[in-house]
């Protein structure tokens, strides 16, 4: 039995938001020097309550209601990794973490290379993204291409409650920085969680349902969309075999040529505008890895290229089962 | 015995280091918070019991300001309060995806509001629906943000009122921006027709790197720009020490350019020192930081909960310093207006909201096509493309292919 749905003694049924919130703590408790900081994270616990309840527990001196500056989260949380600490930086919504792109490319990502590795930046950065939550702009995102082009970072996205407790611990523990995608769509989504459980490494993607007609790959949010895609289908007697990425710097694509390899077709899912995207890196290495198994193009189904629109017609603009059954269809009969 | 003001106000040399980031219980016992108390520079004309006081550095740019001058004033903060109430309510019903309250902060975006001449140009946050209904943008206009039927639905030059902007801090850059321009075009000095520019922001908003730098820029170049930082004492859940040690007025100092702490729950106050600011910026005297103290009454926004983080004494003792109540105690203690003159406003309001509420509710969705339309003034043909190809998509629908 996959590990997901294992239900043993150290068993709960938690949210995503619950799990990363246990994640955190175990963490916390587990080492001194992790530290949460951010706006509204202590007494509040976050506007999406991810952090309820550490300020209490660990104190004020752990989880840091900072004042309200991105840059001086992240640039501060650089001063404190050289200083020996891990820090938790939470960035209150995507469309926020601007202000910190400067401290995230300048220091982050090269003070390790900079210094000859002399220097490490074990910091996380969590950061909400992803829409469909009706909310005013800025508030809907989806950013993490331009992190994946930033060398010297990890980027990451869970898309599940059992991923979000482990991911979180992984990433803590992680010597590189890393970005920390939450679907913050899928932060009600329930699952059980086996804490006892052996976690599946960080920086793996991973098949989530097998299947022989063709592959959808996805990330975060989309992983949920592409699995009821992928139930939807069987109507048609078409076996959808769905990959979650997991990670999406680096990529780990092996499992994705391994499925190619066998179905023939690939649609790859995503968020956020395609141009020039995550999911363009993935069609172009597909092409080059699977080119005589393909029996049609990589296509892609994304946001448009456009800035995030209102959220009256947001519904328009994310991918949803049928623009994915769509481009499955395309696929098949190419 | 040693006083807030004191731990606020380090003179050099004298008196123990402020310590508001860490207060110690005596501190706080001796309310350092100090959330209703404005403290000895708080510039006030009217009182909370509505006792006009006289001022005489101020007093003169109020002197125009007479019975029916003042019961405009009231007539303005009970309508935008009542449309307030009402984008509360909307949201409540499921009409609005969220509202941001300007509760308690009616007197100091009225009284800054109508400080303003035409030509001004004001940069707001994204609570400053008090400000907006001075520059002619009608309530209506401000919902199709909160709806999600557009980002942002009144014209920016038509009124001279920029889109709300709602990433924290960014506005103070582009609002200094502009008044560097107005300058640059020669808009400042004595001429009838000289230009200034007014940014909105909050507490919180001080600690942005983008806000330090508008302070840096405008100094440097002289803009014409009124800060206007309403210290509603609460940025989300963090209260204004989180943000400073030091009363944010008194930052600008650092700066180079003079700032002033204004009772921002007195319209009257913050009218004059907003109408000398903006003179000040006009005649080539700026830029002036304005602290306008005030109290969020409500919750931040509709999603907030504030009995997660603040205690309801501190409601309870802003409520005493109501900004419209003095004004209304005033008007009625000194003659200057009769029962029916606040039943008219009262009728006004009701008839607003209701307007207001049948707007809302038939307001229409977008097409899918505007997600496409005005990303570029000179057009993308990808864009055109992906648009063609996804309403080719949707027609596809309507004949039953899926
Ligand atoms: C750059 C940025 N970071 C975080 C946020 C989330 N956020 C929205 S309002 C707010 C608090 C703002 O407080 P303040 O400046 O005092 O203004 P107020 O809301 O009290 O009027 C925060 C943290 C944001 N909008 N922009
Ligand atoms: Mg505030």
């Amino acid at each position: 039995m996959d590990q997901r749905t294992a239900v043993t003694a150290a068993s709960t049924k938690l949210t995503m938001g619950k799990a990363i919130n246990s994640g955190l703590r175990a963490a916390m408790e587990r080492d001194p020097k992790v530290i949460v900081m951010g706006e509204d994270v202590g007494k509040m616990g976050g506007v999406y309550r991810i952090t309820d309840g550490l300020q209490k527990d660990f104190g004020e001196h752990r989880v840091l209601d900072t004042p309200l500056a991105e840059s001086g989260i992240v640039g501060t949380a650089v001063g404190l990794a050289v200083r020996g600490f891990r820090p938790v930086c939470e960035i209150q919504f995507e469309g926020f973490i601007f202000p910190a792109f400067d401290q995230i490319n300048s220091q982050v990502a090269k003070l390790h290379y900079r210094t000859q590795g002399m220097l490490k930046v074990p910091l996380v950065i969590r950061v909400p993204f992803g829409g469909g939550v009706g909310a005013v702009e800025h508030h809907s995102e989806s950013p993490e291409s331009l992190f994946a082009h930033l060398p010297g970072i990890k980027v990451v996205s869970c898309s599940n409650p059992v991923d979000a407790y482990w991911m979180i611990q992984q990433a803590i523990e992680c010597d590189d920085p890393v970005l920390f995608f939450e679907p913050k769509r899928r932060y009600h989504e329930k699952a059980e969680v086996d804490t006892e459980a052996t976690p599946y490494p960080l920086f793996r993607s991973r098949v989530v349902r097998e299947g022989s007609t063709a592959t959808l790959a996805a990330y975060g949010p989309m992983v949920k969309t592409c699995l009821d895609a992928a139930n939807a289908a069987t109507e048609d007697g078409h076996e959808l075999e769905v990959i979650d990425l997991r990670t999406l710097s680096p990529l780990d694509l092996d499992p994705v040529f391994e499925s190619v390899r066998r179905t023939g077709h690939l649609v790859v899912v995503s968020e956020a505008p395609g141009e020039v995207s995550i999911a363009s890196e993935i069609a172009d290495r597909v092409q080059r890895e699977c080119f005589y198994s393909l029996e049609a193009p990589v296509l892609k189904v994304t946001g448009f290229d456009t800035p995030y629109p209102p959220s009256k017609v947001e519904e328009e603009y994310l991918p949803d089962l049928d623009r994915v059954l769509d481009a499955v269809d395309r696929s098949l009969a190419w | 015995m040693s006083s807030p003001e004191q731990w606020t106000h380090p003179e050099p040399g004298g008196g123990p280091a402020a310590t508001a980031a860490k207060p110690t219980p005596e501190q706080v016992i001796a309310g350092l918070r100090a959330t209703n108390e404005g403290g000895a520079e708080l510039v006030e004309l009217l009182t909370p019991e509505g006792e006009r006081v006289a001022n005489p550095e101020f007093d003169q740019y109020v002197d125009d300001i007479g019975a029916e001058q003042l019961r405009g004033l009231y007539r303005d903060m009970v309508l935008v309060r009542r449309a307030d109430r009402e984008g509360n309510a909307l949201q409540r019903q499921g009409q609005l995806g969220i509202w941001v309250p300007l509760l308690g902060q009616e007197a100091a975006q009225i009284g800054a509001g109508r400080a303003l001449k035409p030509q001004d140009m004001v940069f707001p946050s994204y609570r400053e629906h008090g400000v907006a209904w001075c520059r002619g943008v009608k309530p209506e206009q401000i919902l199709a943000t909160f709806r999600g039927t557009q980002h942002s639905d009144w014209d920016p030059v038509e009124h001279r009122f920029h889109p709300y902007t709602i990433v924290i801090g960014n506005q103070v850059l582009n609002a200094t921006g502009y008044a560097m321009g107005q300058k640059f075009e020669g808009k400042v000095g004595n001429e009838p027709d000289a230009e200034a520019t007014m940014v909105f922001f909050g507490d919180g908003a001080t600690s942005q790197g983008d806000v330090h730098e508008g302070f840096v820029w405008a100094a440097v170049y002289d803009a014409p720009v009124v800060f206007y930082c309403q210290n509603n004492q609460w940025a989300i859940s963090e209260p204004t020490e989180r943000q400073s040690r030091l009363p944010l007025y008194q930052r600008a100092r650092g700066y180079g350019f003079p700032g002033i702490r204004v009772d921002g729950n007195d319209v009257l106050a913050c009218l004059a020192v907003s109408r000398w600011a903006l003179e000040q910026c006009r005649s080539g005297n700026g830029p002036v930081l304005i602290e306008a103290f005030t109290y969020r009454m409500d919750a931040h926004t509709t999603s907030d909960d504030p009995t997660r983080y603040r205690l309801s004494d501190e409601l309870e003792a802003w409520k005493l310093k109501d900004p419209i109540e003095r004004v209304r105690v005033h008007l009625v203690r000194s003659g200057m207006a009769e029962q029916e003159f606040f039943d008219e406003v009262q009728l006004e309001a009701d008839q607003l909201a209701s307007e207001l509420r049948a707007y809302c509710f038939n307001m229409p969705d977008p097409p899918a096509e505007r997600i496409f339309s005005q990303v570029y003034a000179g057009g993308n043909p990808l864009l055109e493309r992906q648009r063609d190809e996804y309403v080719q998509y949707l027609a596809g629908f309507e004949g039953g292919a899926h």
